[in-house]
């Protein structure tokens, strides 16, 4: 039978704040454990939460960005279970109220868009992290990352195969770093994904059982983990079984998804008001004080790529990849005046560069400003096109100015017509061979006196005066 | 009997020793080593105590005097406070009466405690309590049971026995106590003084060991009302580190004081004089009454619809709050852990049953079925929305009136022993008192007599939400007008 699968994300953002969601404790990674903790977020008796604004306005952000609604109140609530890295034996959340709810993100894919529904976004703390040591009789906690602000964004199940998920996910993500608000690492799980699949027989309305998946921690172990469950439900359904309500961790190395806990053993997190916080009350002033904040977001600014400076859209997808990337093309762009000029370098020998190198935008030796002067030799005449991808290498290892380069190599072309009549006569009167045989009719030779010229010059030759010279000096075949 | 004519300064109030503090007649560090000699003579047989702090206190004695010779004495400097052991102190082992805080020392104050201490109040010591403070006798604590000054086979009432018993044998001049369903009035009436639970969100929770976190308040048990006066003045007020803290304006609460009551309405809630209240308490009552009338104040009938929901609303919200807020006991951060946990989980269920007593499991297994899936709706959710229905009967009824008076127990202090098995009795003491905490109002205990065996009796006024001083004003008016004998327990 024909299958059609139903996929729903439950997506994590550690949130991009100085200090935790409820106290002045440092949000920092990677410190030595438990060096950024304090009482209240250690869980000692008597300590109280105290609500960091920040993490409200980053959520927020996220909101807007999604088109959600966003509660003029939101409440707080307690999730309970026990376990050592969760120092009060609760997680404070959002539950009943959560803070937006009902907003949307379009993917595209193929030329193809799709809308993908968002249930509801809210806000809670993270745990902290057990480390277990094989070798060691203990377990260790590490409470550094407890109280860090999360974000928790809940799609609908709109997704019906794997493209469409790493679409939504790539979305996601790059709102989130556009909005400066998560850094979007996944291996350092400061973007992290959960995902709730089911199969129902293509046509049908009602959806299947499904399966929860956990642990993957890259897009392409999401993409992967995904097809597995999909092939692996196919396969019991065509075996006429039936799918259990279950959790499954993606195990990486064995590239298979493992049972974790049934809905049997499913906890019983006995969710009820925090009475410690009072409601998250969100007024317009504020909520329109935050959406002023925003920056141009990719979609958006995508479109205007295409519009304002007539590239295709895959070249806007490209340099909208990040907000470095598109600021950079977008100055270049103005200070050189040729937009599809600028994009085909920064597509091009600017990225290929950087890539090779591992460097970031703000880190590269050549700035929009010494790439528009660049351009602007080229647009100019003062070098060929060729000449200039020799400058650029030269820009990029040296951080020099292209007018300097050009200067000191004595790269600049040669237009002057006489100077140029001459050794197209000398390059004709050195290759009679070929003159001989142009004659008889063999045409494609054009090229090759084109070729010789532009050798002679060492590609300082200006190509269309070349070309024309030839054109003049050359029988009419 | 007390020795009039050789009083010792422990038995006087807060504001007669600040007037002798002033005057340079008594230095601090008299009055704290008389606090001692009493605590010498008489803590052995009423056990107020869990912890006491005499070295630190002498210390902070000494602190006290030189700042009144600087003159720059605050409201409390050199006042010996005690602090029931529920209240965080930096240093000093914060047990909430239970085994599995046993050895936990804060390294941080309550807000209250640096209030105090800001103020230059010097502490005795922290007080005996049931455990997490969840019971009325103060015998479900792990330190044991205190007893009542007035007759020691009794109970001083709970859960903030000790800072009641503390207070009435002149063990201290003042003390703190917690509330979270008449945890300071019960205590307070049945030692014969004055405990006020402030209105929720007027006194900062930080540092308060949390039982249900949305009933909890902190606050005074003294000797007169004028004394309460004076500690609300220092504990009072908006803190950062609470959320739930409320941002309102503190007045000077000593300024009620001896302010009449004239034309005021009192209202009595028919609702609070049913059965199996005691007919001495009962008595005690209509004499209050009168004398109100006397004192200008017109007393009348009213109705609280839904007090006979008080109970049931309270022991499902209260455990439900307090099975999550002890979930952190776990033995994995500090407190108690018990050895010979074989994996995480027999570690924690090892703990959490040999530290945890009778009382505080029976509430978190009340609490965690109260919020369990398929329950929730049932209970914890219900029991929400008779909370709402309970607060707009105050809300209605202080439309007609401006306090409300009833009896802080339906009987005085009963034998040890007598009700510590049957938690539905126990339940019962603290029937007039949940009331106040369920709707967030502030409400007051007062002396109004002796039963014929000499257990002192207490009557409670409530008000609307941040109405401390009307409290204040009725309760002194009435103090003063009383002619109640001022008696001392023999010890």
């Amino acid at each position: 039978m024909e299958y059609e699968p139903v996929i729903g994300l439950e997506v994590h953002a550690q949130l991009l704040t100085e200090t935790k969601i409820f106290c002045g404790c440092s949000t920092r990674f990677g410190e030595t454990p438990n060096s950024n903790t304090c009482p209240v977020c250690i869980g000692m008796p008597g300590v109280l939460p105290v609500l960091n604004k920040k993490v409200v306005e980053c959520a927020m952000k996220m909101a807007i960005a999604t088109h959600c609604r966003i509660n003029g109140t939101s409440t707080w609530a307690r999730k309970n279970y026990f376990y050592p890295d969760l120092p009060k034996g609760y997680q404070i959340t959002q539950f009943a109220h959560p803070i937006a709810e009902a907003g949307y993100v379009d993917i595209e894919i193929d030329g193809t868009k799709k809308r993908i529904g968002i249930t509801r976004i809210h806000m809670e703390e993270d745990a902290g992290k057990s480390i277990h040591d094989d070798l060691s009789p203990f377990s260790y906690v590490d409470l550094n990352r407890a109280g860090v602000p999360l974000i928790e964004i809940v799609s609908e199940p709109d997704m019906r195969n794997t493209d469409e998920v790493v679409h939504y996910l790539r979305r996601l993500h790059e709102i989130l770093v556009y909005l400066e608000i998560c850094d979007g690492n996944m291996e350092e799980g400061s973007f992290r994904c959960d995902a709730n699949i089911s199969l129902r027989p293509k046509g049908e309305e009602e959806f299947g059982i499904r399966a929860e998946l956990k642990n993957m921690n890259s897009f392409h172990n999401v993409q992967h983990a995904l097809e597995y469950e999909i092939q692996r439900q196919r396969t019991i359904l065509d075996g006429g079984g039936h799918v259990i309500q279950e959790t499954r961790l993606w195990d990486v190395p064995q590239g298979v998804t493992h049972s974790m806990r049934g809905k049997e053993e499913a906890h019983d997190y006995r969710y009820f008001p925090e009475p410690d916080l009072v409601p998250v009350v969100i007024s317009d002033e504020w909520r329109e004080k935050i959406k002023n904040t925003l920056p141009e977001l990719p979609m958006e600014k995508r479109g205007r790529f295409v519009e304002q400076y007539g590239i295709p859209p895959y070249d806007a997808g490209v340099l909208t990849a990040n907000r470095d990337l598109a600021d950079y093309y977008e100055e270049t762009a103005r200070l050189c005046g040729k937009p599809k000029v600028a994009s085909n370098w920064v597509m091009g020998d600017f990225l290929a560069h950087l890539n090779e190198e591992k460097l970031e935008i703000t880190e590269s030796p050549v700035t929009p400003q010494t790439l528009a002067e660049l351009i602007d030799m080229i647009e100019d005449g003062t070098i060929s096109g060729k000449i200039a991808k020799e400058v650029f290498e030269d820009m990029w290892k040296s951080g020099k100015n292209p007018k300097k380069i050009v200067e000191e190599k004595g790269l600049v072309q040669i237009t002057d017509t006489g100077e140029l009549e001459k050794i197209v006569e000398e390059v004709l009167e050195a290759n009679q061979k070929q003159l001989e045989q142009y004659r008889n009719g063999k045409e494609k030779l054009f090229g090759f006196f084109v070729g010789q010229t532009m050798k002679a010059t060492r590609g300082k030759a200006n190509p269309e005066i070349v070309n024309e010279l030839l054109k003049k000096k050359l029988p009419i075949l | 009997m007390s020795q009039k004519n050789n009083m010792e300064f422990n038995q006087l109030t807060i504001h007669e020793l600040q007037e002798k503090l002033r005057d340079g007649s008594l230095t601090s560090v008299e009055i704290t080593e008389s606090v001692y000699r009493r605590i010498a003579s008489v803590e052995e047989k009423v056990h107020s105590y869990i912890t006491l702090m005499e070295e630190t206190a002498i210390g902070q004695a000494r602190e006290a005097d030189r700042r009144i010779k600087e003159g720059n004495a605050d409201e409390l400097t050199g006042i010996p406070i005690a602090l029931k052991d529920i209240l965080c102190t930096e240093g000093v082992r914060t047990t909430c009466g239970s085994r599995i805080l046993e050895n936990f020392i804060p390294p941080y104050d309550a807000t209250v405690v640096r209030k105090l201490k800001d103020a230059g109040a010097v502490f005795v010591g922290k007080t005996n309590m049931d455990e997490f403070a969840m019971g009325s006798s103060t015998e479900t604590s792990w330190f044991g049971i205190t007893k009542n000054p007035w007759d020691l086979e009794r109970i001083p009432g709970g859960s903030s026995g000790g800072s009641a018993a503390a207070v009435a044998a002149d063990e201290c001049i003042a003390s703190l106590g917690t509330d979270t369903g008449g945890s300071i009035r019960q205590p307070a009436a049945l030692c014969g003084v004055v405990g006020m639970k402030p209105t929720y969100g007027r006194v900062s929770r930080f540092g308060m060991v949390a039982f249900a976190s949305s009933l909890d308040q902190i606050g005074p048990v003294t000797k007169d009302v004028e004394d309460c006066a004076i500690m609300m003045n220092v504990i009072s007020g908006h803190d950062t580190g609470d959320s739930t803290s409320v941002p309102a304006e503190i007045p000077d609460y000593r300024k009620f004081i001896s302010r009449d009551i004239r034309g005021w309405t009192v209202g009595i809630p028919r609702e609070y004089f049913v059965e199996g209240i005691d007919p001495e308490i009962k008595d005690a009552v209509d004499e209050t009454i009168k004398i109100l009338e006397d004192l200008g104040a017109k007393c009348i009938d009213i109705s609280l619809p839904h007090t006979e929901y008080c109970v049931a609303v309270y022991y499902i919200i209260a455990p439900s709050e307090a099975s999550s807020n002890l979930a952190r006991y776990d033995g994995v951060r500090y407190g108690f852990r018990a050895t010979g946990g074989e994996d995480l989980l027999d570690m924690y269920k090892k703990t959490r049953s040999s530290g945890f007593g009778a009382e505080v499991k029976r509430r978190i297994m009340l609490g965690t079925y109260s919020l369990s899936s398929g329950y929730y709706d049932a209970y914890y959710k219900k029991a929400s929305q008779v909370r709402a229905l309970i607060k707009s009967d105050f809300d209605n009824a202080f439309k007609k009136c401006d306090v409300i008076l009833t009896p802080t127990t339906p009987t005085p202090a009963f034998r040890i022993g007598e009700k510590v098995d049957d938690p539905l009795q126990m339940y019962l003491c603290d029937i007039f008192t949940l009331s106040t905490n369920l709707a967030g109002i502030p409400g007051i205990s007062v002396p109004c007599g002796y039963t014929r065996t000499d257990l002192p009796i207490g009557i409670q006024f409530m008000a609307k939400h941040f109405e401390e001083g009307k409290l204040l004003q009725i309760a002194s008016a009435y103090e003063k007008n009383s002619k109640i004998e001022r008696r001392r327990p023999e010890l």
